[in-house]
C-alpha cells in the first residue's frame, strides 16, 4: 500500500514539475517578447543593424523562398488539374491555384523556409554570443543587448517577411501558369484573366498579415532560444533545434488561427 | 571614508545549489584586490553580481554607498557604465574588426572612434596594423590585449579582470600582468581580479582574498599571503593536492 502511495506521489511530482516547467517557459517567453517589443519602439535605435538584418532575412532568403513557391505553384496546378478532371472541373486550375497560393501556401511555405534558414542562424549566433560571454560584454559596454541584438532582428523580420511573401505569391502563381500553359494546354491570357478575376484584396491582406506574424514568430524564437542557451556548443545546438521546431509549430498554429478568424465566417 | 565596493552577506543560488553563501568584502578606491580560489567556488558569479548581470538572493552590494539590489532599466545601465571588464575568453565580437571592438562604447564619429581605438591599442602595446584585423586572426595573447584595450577605452572607474592570464604562455602572462598593474597604478582605477595564477596574483594585488565554498575565508595584504595561518590558503598558494580543500567537481 505504501509503495503504491509513493509511486502515485512520485508520478504527481513528475507531472507537477512538467506543468510548472511549461508554464515557466511560457511566462519567460512572454516576458521576453514584451521587453523586446518595448525596445523595438523606443530609442536608441540601431539603423545599421536593422538594415543588415533586413538584408540577411529578406534578400538572402529570396532564392530559397522563390524557388519553393515556383515549384509548389506548378505542382499545385498539376494536382488541381488531375483532381478537377475527375468531375469535369479542370478549368478551375487558375482560380484554385491563386487562392491556394496567396491564402495558404505562399505565406506558410515562405514562413517555414525562412524559419529553417533564419531562426536557426539567429539562435546559433546569439547562443554563441551567450556562451562566449559576448552578451555580458555588451552590458558592460553601455549597450542594451535587447536593443542591439533582439529589436533589430524582430523589426527586420516583421518588415521583410511580407515583402518576401509578395514575391513568393507572384512566383507561385507564375509556376502554376507556366505548367498550365506549357503542359496542360491552357490559353495563357485566359489563365491570367481568370487568376486576376478570382484574386480578392482580402486574400492579399490576409497573406501579408500572416507573413508579418510569421516574421515576428521566427525572430522571436531565434532570439529567445539563443539568448537563453547554456552549456557550450551542445547547448547552442539544442537552442538552434528548439528555435526551428518551435517556430515551425507556432507558424502552423498561428496560420490556422488567422485562417479561421479571417475566413472562417 | 566609504569603500568604493562593499559586499555585505551576499548570497546567490542557482536552483537548489548555493554558490555564494555569505560573502562580505570591501575594496577601497584605487585598490587592486585579487580573489583567489578553486574552480567552481563562485568567483565569476561574484563579479557578475556586482555588475548587476546576476541578481543576488541575499545581502547587499554597495558601490560608493549606493545599493545595486533592485536596479533596473536606466539605473542599471548607468551602474554598469562605471565598469570595464576583461572577460576570461576575451568576449570580442567576431563580426567586427579589432578597432570597432575597442571603440564599441566610445561615442562620436567613425574617424574619431577609430583614432581612439588606435590610442587604446597603443596603451596595451599593439600597433595600428592590427586595427583592421578580425579577432579570429589574432593569437590568444593579442585577443586578451585587445579585450583589455576595449575594457579601458571608456576610462571606467572600476575594472574587473576574469582570469586574465589563463591560457597564455608565461611571457605573455607577465606582459598582461604588467599592463594591469600599470593601469591600476597610473590611472588610480579600482580593480578586482579573479585568478588561479599565484604569480599573477602576487604581481597585480595590493590585497588578496580567498573564496572557498561561497565564503571569503581569508583576506589580507599580498605580502602576508605566505604567512596567512590559514591551511586552505596555504594549500592553494602551494598548489598541493593534499590538504583541507576538497576539489569541487561541478562548475559554479
Amino acid at each position: 500500500m505504501t509503495a503504491i502511495v509513493e509511486a502515485v506521489a512520485h508520478a504527481l511530482i513528475a507531472i507537477g514539475a512538467v506543468v510548472l516547467g511549461v508554464f515557466g517557459s511560457i511566462g519567460r517567453l512572454a516576458g521576453f517578447a514584451v521587453v523586446a517589443l518595448r525596445r523595438m519602439v523606443t530609442p536608441p535605435f540601431y539603423p545599421l543593424r536593422l538594415a543588415e538584418q533586413m538584408l540577411v532575412i529578406g534578400w538572402f532568403s529570396l532564392p530559397v523562398v522563390g524557388l519553393t513557391a515556383l515549384f509548389t505553384g506548378s505542382a499545385l496546378a498539376q494536382q488541381i488539374f488531375i483532381g478537377g478532371s475527375r468531375f469535369n472541373a479542370a478549368s478551375t486550375v487558375p482560380a484554385v491555384t491563386v487562392i491556394g497560393i496567396v491564402r495558404e501556401l505562399g505565406p506558410v511555405l515562405g514562413g517555414l523556409m525562412v524559419a529553417g534558414r533564419v531562426a536557426s542562424a539567429m539562435a546559433a549566433e546569439i547562443g554563441t554570443m551567450r556562451v562566449t560571454e559576448q552578451i555580458d560584454a555588451l552590458a558592460t559596454l553601455r549597450t542594451d543587448p535587447f536593443r542591439y541584438l533582439v529589436a533589430p532582428r524582430l523589426l527586420a523580420a516583421v518588415l521583410t517577411l511580407p515583402l518576401l511573401v509578395l514575391v513568393s505569391n507572384a512566383l507561385g502563381v507564375m509556376g502554376g501558369w507556366l505548367l498550365a500553359t506549357f503542359r496542360l494546354g491552357f490559353n495563357s491570357s485566359a489563365y491570367l484573366a481568370t487568376t486576376v478575376r478570382y484574386l480578392k484584396a482580402d486574400d492579399i491582406v490576409s497573406s501579408l498579415v500572416k507573413a508579418a506574424v510569421f516574421g515576428f514568430i521566427i525572430a522571436l524564437m531565434g532570439c529567445f532560444h539563443g539568448y537563453y542557451s547554456q552549456g557550450g556548443a551542445a547547448g547552442v545546438g539544442r537552442a538552434t533545434t528548439n528555435a526551428v521546431v518551435s517556430a515551425f509549430i507556432l507558424i502552423l498554429l498561428s496560420n490556422l488561427v488567422i485562417t479561421v478568424v479571417v475566413f472562417g465566417s | 571614508m566609504n569603500p568604493r565596493i562593499s559586499l555585505a552577506g551576499v548570497a546567490k543560488r542557482f536552483g537548489a545549489r548555493t554558490v555564494l553563501r555569505d560573502v562580505s568584502l570591501e575594496v577601497a578606491a584605487g585598490e587592486s584586490l585579487v580573489i583567489i580560489g578553486g574552480s567552481g567556488t563562485g568567483k565569476s558569479v561574484m563579479l557578475k553580481s556586482i555588475l548587476g548581470l546576476l541578481r543576488i538572493d541575499g545581502g547587499d552590494i554597495l558601490i560608493d554607498g549606493a545599493s545595486v539590489r533592485g536596479l533596473r532599466g536606466g539605473a542599471l545601465a548607468r551602474h554598469q557604465a562605471r565598469f570595464g571588464m576583461l572577460f576570461q575568453g576575451g568576449a570580442l565580437f567576431d563580426s567586427l574588426p579589432v578597432w570597432a571592438n575597442v571603440a564599441f562604447a566610445v561615442p562620436g564619429r567613425s574617424a574619431d572612434r577609430r583614432a581612439a581605438a588606435i590610442d587604446n591599442l597603443a596603451r596595451v602595446g599593439l600597433g595600428a596594423e592590427v586595427a583592421d584585423l578580425r579577432p579570429a586572426e589574432l593569437s590568444g595573447g593579442m585577443q586578451k590585449r585587445v579585450a583589455l584595450a576595449r575594457a579601458i577605452a571608456v576610462r571606467p572607474a572600476i575594472l574587473f579582470f576574469d582570469e586574465p592570464t589563463t591560457g597564455l604562455d608565461p611571457i605573455m602572462a607577465d606582459i598582461i600582468n604588467s599592463l594591469i598593474r600599470r593601469l591600476v597604478s597610473e590611472d588610480e582605477i579600482t580593480a578586482i581580479t579573479i585568478t588561479h595564477d599565484m604569480t599573477s596574483a602576487r604581481k597585480i594585488a595590493d590585497r588578496v582574498a580567498m573564496l572557498y565554498q561561497g565564503e571569503i575565508i581569508w583576506q589580507g595584504p599580498v605580502a602576508a599571503i605566505d604567512r596567512s595561518g590559514n591551511p586552505f590558503v596555504d594549500q592553494f598558494v602551494a598548489g598541493r593536492a593534499e590538504g583541507p580543500i576538497a576539489m569541487a567537481v561541478r562548475r559554479a
